[in-house]
């Protein structure tokens, strides 16, 4: 979706503002906001793609007036409710007042560093042969897909050189909405910044980024 | 004190909204038996206390050090990574980017927050906010200054968009006069700023 997360070549968002010695957390709450969003992911009824988009399908003002992990909270309640967890009852009365299905898996403490150290790796066989190689010029697709996706506005209808063939990939746009894992070759593809943000862009200045197969076409 | 002194510090107390938000759905997921509250106290101390920017100094240190590691972190990095102990969520498809007099290699995830938490932990404030999403694709240059980083004019900057799994460590330079360092020592150089590449390794003189 043209949302509010994607921010590449947006302005007047002010300075970067890094903080010296940043603490890991800020707040107590953001501890728990983190854990609570990894062990509900656990319970393994929603994926990585699908979660991004819960996040990331937000109104401009609130996605861009909310902290990270404000975000976060705001998506995991999203996910939470869409599956039938947690109802709008529950939330508004802030305990639990109607009940939810027994989950698959609850991640307990005790596995929590086998299941960090094991992660979720999204690389999977793809039947056909990668369409393209290293060196090969191509140009990205230029849609507007109402749903997720991984190709930014920045980037879409430009002409770029693939600098390294990946792996196969889950792909977002179609498993972030519960249609399918549909893996496709991820290629690193670069592009010149003044293909992306014109003539007066800096003149040493090169984009990548990674995009699946769909993605492209021979230019 | 009056009332309104109360609300202007409401962030120091309960009446925090999002802390509020959180502890209700923390206490609706527990009743409910579909959350372990232990398993977060597990998760927030592995992050606040065991996976950080130590590791990637680590490897970064080692590249530095042994060149066949170097070559092997080119080509496999996942497992040359993996090889060190640091592996797992969100550093499962992991690729290095060697600076170079030539070229200075910057990180960033426009679309969302994408970072190698394996080797640098969880990120920064400022890298899950706009407008180091917005700003590092379009002027890199302007974003270095803000961290005091002023690179040649002639410097090729490439700026790599983590809009997939693949998750990117920076190789920083090797700083000069540090012949004969240790590993240990070399890595105390290492910065988390340096492995997202809007730092430079430290000078041997500031560590």
């Amino acid at each position: 979706m043209n949302g509010p997360h994607d921010l590449g070549g947006q302005m007047g968002l002010g300075p970067v503002a890094p903080e010296k010695d940043e603490p890991v957390f800020h707040a107590e709450w953001e501890k728990r906001a983190l854990g609570l969003t990894l062990c509900a992911g656990a319970m393994g009824y929603w994926n990585l793609d699908e979660s991004r988009h819960a996040r990331e399908n937000r109104h401009p003002v609130d996605y861009l007036s909310s902290s990270y992990y404000e975000i976060w909270i705001k998506g995991l309640e999203r996910l939470l409710t869409r599956h039938g967890f947690v109802s709008e009852r529950d939330l508004a009365e802030a305990r639990a007042v109607d009940g939810a299905p027994q989950p698959k898996r609850v991640l307990k403490a005790a596995d929590v560093p086998a299941a960090l150290a094991r992660g979720g790796p999204c690389d999977r066989p793809v039947g056909t042969p990668a369409r393209f190689k290293a060196g090969d010029r191509i140009v990205t697709r230029n849609f507007s897909p109402t749903g997720h996706t991984r190709l930014p506005r920045y980037a879409r209808g430009k002409h770029g050189v693939v600098e390294a063939v990946r792996e196969g990939f889950v792909f977002p746009d179609s498993n972030a909405h519960g249609k399918g894992e549909n893996p496709q070759w991820v290629y690193t593809v670069v592009f010149d910044g003044r293909e992306i943000w014109g003539d007066d862009a800096d003149p040493t200045l090169s984009v990548s980024i990674d995009a699946w197969e769909s993605y492209l076409e021979p230019a | 004190m009056s009332h309104d002194h109360d609300h202007d510090h409401h962030h120091d107390n309960e009446l925090d909204p999002m802390a509020a938000r959180v502890r209700a759905l923390e206490t609706i997921l527990t009743s409910k038996g579909l959350i372990d509250p232990a398993a977060i106290d597990v998760i927030v101390d592995t992050y606040e206390t065991k996976v950080g920017p130590r590791n990637g100094a680590r490897v970064v240190a080692r590249a530095w050090t042994d060149p066949a590691f170097a070559d092997w972190l080119r080509q496999d990095a996942t497992a040359a990574i993996a090889s060190l102990g640091f592996a797992g969520r969100q550093g499962e498809h992991m690729q290095a980017a060697f600076n170079t007099d030539d070229t200075h290699n910057l990180v960033v995830c426009t679309l969302c927050s994408c970072y190698p938490w394996a080797v640098l932990g969880l990120p920064p404030v400022w890298y899950k906010a706009p407008p180091y999403r917005s700003r590092a694709v379009i002027d890199p240059r302007g974003v270095l200054e803000e961290f005091g980083v002023t690179l040649p004019a002639t410097r090729k900057i490439r700026v790599w968009d983590s809009t997939a799994e693949l998750r990117y460590l920076v190789v920083p330079q090797r700083p000069a006069g540090t012949e004969g360092w240790s590993e240990d020592r070399l890595a105390g150089l290492v910065t988390r700023d340096s492995m997202i590449g809007t730092g430079l390794a430290l000078e041997p003189e500031s560590a």
